[in-house]
């Protein structure tokens, strides 16, 4: 049976043949394409996982942000109130302040009114004893002059102790 | 969407190639009828599906048109001959000693040296028959593709695939996927992915030719035994030199089997390496009968005609319509085999591979 017997050219030429083709292919052809198809592979897959990373990144920003805001919020709500605190004290302070200050300032002028009272009084007891002399003298000079008026006086004088 | 239209347009493409076979085997049949003489169905069908020394076309009463093809000789008598095949006048006659044998010799249809006695004897035969045509043919096909191809991967291989690149990608993605990685591994596919590769398309682009009725299709080289025992040793080889020290302890030893049946007689071990060599040996044998037998059946439905017209022409007439459809459907359905046996021969070389270099044992499965 010629047909299951097989020929030595045609084994000999596809040996040959088939083992040219299969080094070539593989030297040109199937390095690169299964190099590219990998790579290609791989690039597909960095490239999904880099967006999901992107997008973890992007929740993960959002909620900083969020964060951020809030945290601001809060902040200057504090520092809102701090203000207000700080403007609070102040007028407190200062109008006790003034309190004192207007306590003092009285105190110091009641003291001086009673000092300058004091002070003119006395004055006015020296000035007051010195013209109710210089009067007696005077009065004594002209009534001492003549002697009925003396005695008058004199007579006077004894009258009050007695009333006494 | 574009996809699928591309491959309607391959499929009926190759629709009407197999219609082309129709018409070009009907007028080779023709041919082969000379006046007088019995149409002869069986001879018309093993002249086909055999190999050639011409690349005959066709025939106009007696001219034969065919492609003269280079005859390439080595006598141990009378050393190198080369000279071209019309110099045999279609086996006719004799040149410098040589004639191709006729059809009562041993060597029917094969070139023979006529030695002093009278005897035939074959001498060693590097003709580049129709047969090494077609293989230098597709050869030459598959290196234009591929390398062409693989010249876009060079460049950017993030580019999106373009033309043949787009329709081959994914049945490359679906032998290093599908087939060779889930066979033989995810840690040694790599070795043998060129191999499996490179045999899959060469099976594939030849069943495709074979199926082309005009030059330089029509050679029945995947239907060659000559060619398919080159690809099956390729495996068979690989096998040997790849094969883990599992893999020839299994042989040797098979676990799992009763100790009476290794000794004192060594039956599995028998039985095992009778499988090393059936494996091989099936791969052969699969795809030599597969593409000649669509051969063969196609034509013989053609012949069906002749027969038919030569009792009466309206018989001949009416028995061509049905064989003509009976001979798309089988078109079709080679056009089928011829992808489904591409397939199977790299499947099951990469599942023998992959059973030969595991390293931990697998019982109950030998695939034969």
């Amino acid at each position: 049976m010629g047909l299951v017997m097989p020929d030595f050219g045609l084994l000999f030429w596809m040996v040959v043949s088939f083992s040219l083709l299969m080094w070539l292919l593989k030297k040109f052809a199937w390095k690169p394409i299964l190099q590219g198809l990998a790579a290609r592979e791989d690039s597909i897959d960095k490239a999904l996982q880099s967006a999901e990373f992107a997008k973890q990144e992007m929740l993960k920003l959002q909620a900083g942000n969020e964060k951020l805001l809030k945290e601001t919020l809060l902040e200057r709500e504090k520092i809102v109130k701090e203000a207000r605190e700080m403007k609070d004290s102040i007028v407190r302070e200062a109008k006790n302040q003034a309190v004192i200050e207007a306590n003092k300032v009285m105190e110091e002028t009641k003291a001086a009114i009673v000092r300058e009272r004091a002070e003119a009084v006395n004055e006015m007891k020296s000035v007051i004893s010195s013209f109710s002399l210089e009067i007696a003298e005077k009065i004594l000079k002209e009534q001492l002059s003549d002697n009925k008026k003396q005695k008058d006086l004199v007579s006077n004088y004894l009258e009050n102790i007695k009333l006494n | 969407m574009l996809k699928a239209s591309r491959i309607f347009l391959i499929i009926s493409a190759l629709f009407l190639l197999s219609f082309g076979t129709v018409n070009a085997e009907e007028q080779a049949i023709a041919g082969h009828e000379p006046a007088g003489e019995k149409f002869n169905a069986s001879k018309l069908i093993m002249e086909h599906i055999a190999d050639s020394y011409e690349w005959h076309i066709a025939k106009f009463g007696d001219f034969h048109l065919s492609v003269p093809l280079p005859v390439i000789l080595y006598s141990r008598t009378s050393g190198f001959h080369t000279f071209i095949s019309t110099k045999l006048h279609h086996g006719t006659e004799s040149y410098s000693g040589f004639r191709i044998g006729n059809e009562t010799s041993k060597y029917a249809g094969k070139i023979v040296e006529v030695a002093t006695d009278g005897s035939e004897v074959r001498p060693y035969d590097f003709s580049i028959t129709k047969n090494v045509v077609s293989l230098f043919v597709s050869i030459t096909l598959l290196l234009l593709i591929f390398l062409s191809i693989a010249k876009r991967y060079k460049e950017n291989y993030n580019r999106a695939p373009k033309g043949i690149q787009s329709w081959l990608e994914p049945v490359i993605l679906f032998i290093r996927d599908d087939v060779v990685k889930s066979s033989i591994g995810e840690e040694k596919y790599q070795k043998f992915l060129p191999y499996l590769l490179t045999a899959f398309f060469f099976i594939l682009i030849n069943n495709l030719m074979g199926l082309v009725p005009i030059i330089p299709g029509g050679a029945n080289l995947t239907g060659n035994i000559a060619v398919t025992m080159v690809l099956a040793l390729i495996t068979f080889v690989t096998i040997l030199f790849n094969g883990s020290k599992d893999y020839y302890m299994h042989i040797v030893n098979a676990p799992g089997v009763p100790w009476w049946l290794k000794l004192p007689i060594p039956l599995m071990p028998f039985v095992e390496v009778i499988g090393v060599f059936t494996k091989p040996f099936v791969l052969m044998v699969r795809l030599f009968a597969n593409i000649t037998a669509g051969h063969i059946i196609a034509l013989g439905f053609y012949s069906l005609i002749f027969i038919f017209g030569e009792k009466s022409a309206f018989a001949g007439y009416g028995v061509s319509i049905v064989s003509i459809l009976f001979t798309i459907f089988m078109g079709l359905l080679e056009l089928l085999v011829a992808f489904i046996q591409a397939y199977v021969f790299t499947l099951l070389s990469a599942l023998y591979i992959g059973m030969a270099v595991e390293q931990h044992e697998v019982h109950g499965e030998k695939g034969h």
